[in-house]
């Protein structure tokens, strides 16, 4: 077997419309280590969804804030690692989506977190020293 | 940046809104204005046809959420046509089926509609 390890990393500022700057990067780095068209597009959301929710939970859509990324790929699985510095911030807190209650209160929020652990084999989540945090998306090669 | 676009038609009385490209953070405001020149004109039929939707994140799902209350208490609906699979795939991960409906071609939704009307 082939081996496809590689190591990749990007930093960019808090903005949203660097997502699509985001979205190519995991796109390219994980096409171009044999993933799945189907697995790509699903590591492609899920860091989506992660640094949509650092710009507007931890940096408040402040646009100054950094955002790395870097993703570590090996023969056995994917795993991106997304860092800031936006202040500690607990997952515990976050509750499971409720969509009927949710539509009822006409609120658009608070799915991201759980589509990501829909679309990845783990997220795991870590405060750093000083104010950063770190999460952690991990998707097994099929 | 993301390329995104979106428009509003008519046919009958239901509108039709036109989805094309990248709908994500970033976008989803665009979407949100479409949504609130609706209700100030007081259009709450809306059919969206996601036939050139290549992608969608939460918080575009997030913007029908918001908006689909405000349309069924005035007699309206948000209804879904023409998504590619991909697209789809992230509503249903999201349990989106058991409160919308999703129709294979924007003909069907207004049909839908003009059924209700009619009963």
């Amino acid at each position: 077997m082939t081996t496809k390890k590689s190591n990749k990393k990007l930093v960019v500022k808090s903005t949203t419309e660097n997502l699509s700057l985001v979205r190519d990067f995991v796109k390219e780095t994980t096409s171009a280590a044999g993933l799945s068209e189907v697995d790509v597009r699903k590591v492609t959301l899920a860091v989506d969804e992660a640094c949509t929710n650092i710009i507007k939970h931890a940096y408040k859509y402040s646009p100054n804030g950094n955002i790395t990324i870097h993703i570590t790929v090996d023969n056995e699985k994917i795993s991106v690692k997304i860092v800031d510095d936006g202040g500690h911030f607990n997952p515990n807190l976050v509750p499971e989506p409720d969509l009927l209650k949710l539509q009822k209160e006409r609120k658009g929020g608070g799915l991201g977190m759980f589509l990501m652990k829909k679309l990845m084999d783990s997220v795991t989540y870590t405060n750093l020293t000083g104010n950063r945090n770190q999460v952690v998306l991990v998707k097994f090669r099929s | 940046m993301a390329d995104f676009n979106v428009s509003t038609r008519e046919v009958g009385s239901i509108k039709i809104i036109d989805l094309k490209g990248y709908l994500d953070a970033h976008t989803a405001p665009d979407l949100e204005r479409e949504f609130n020149k609706l209700i100030d004109s007081h259009n709450y039929k809306v059919v969206v046809n996601f036939d050139e939707l290549k992608y969608i994140s939460s918080a575009g799902l997030g913007v029908f959420m918001a908006y689909v209350e405000t349309m069924r208490e005035n007699s309206g609906d948000i209804k879904f046509s023409n998504m590619q699979n991909d697209v789809f795939n992230i509503f249903d991960l999201l349990g989106f089926p058991v409160l919308y409906e999703f129709f294979k071609d924007e003909t069907e939704a207004v049909n839908k509609f003009n059924q209700t009307e009619r009963s």
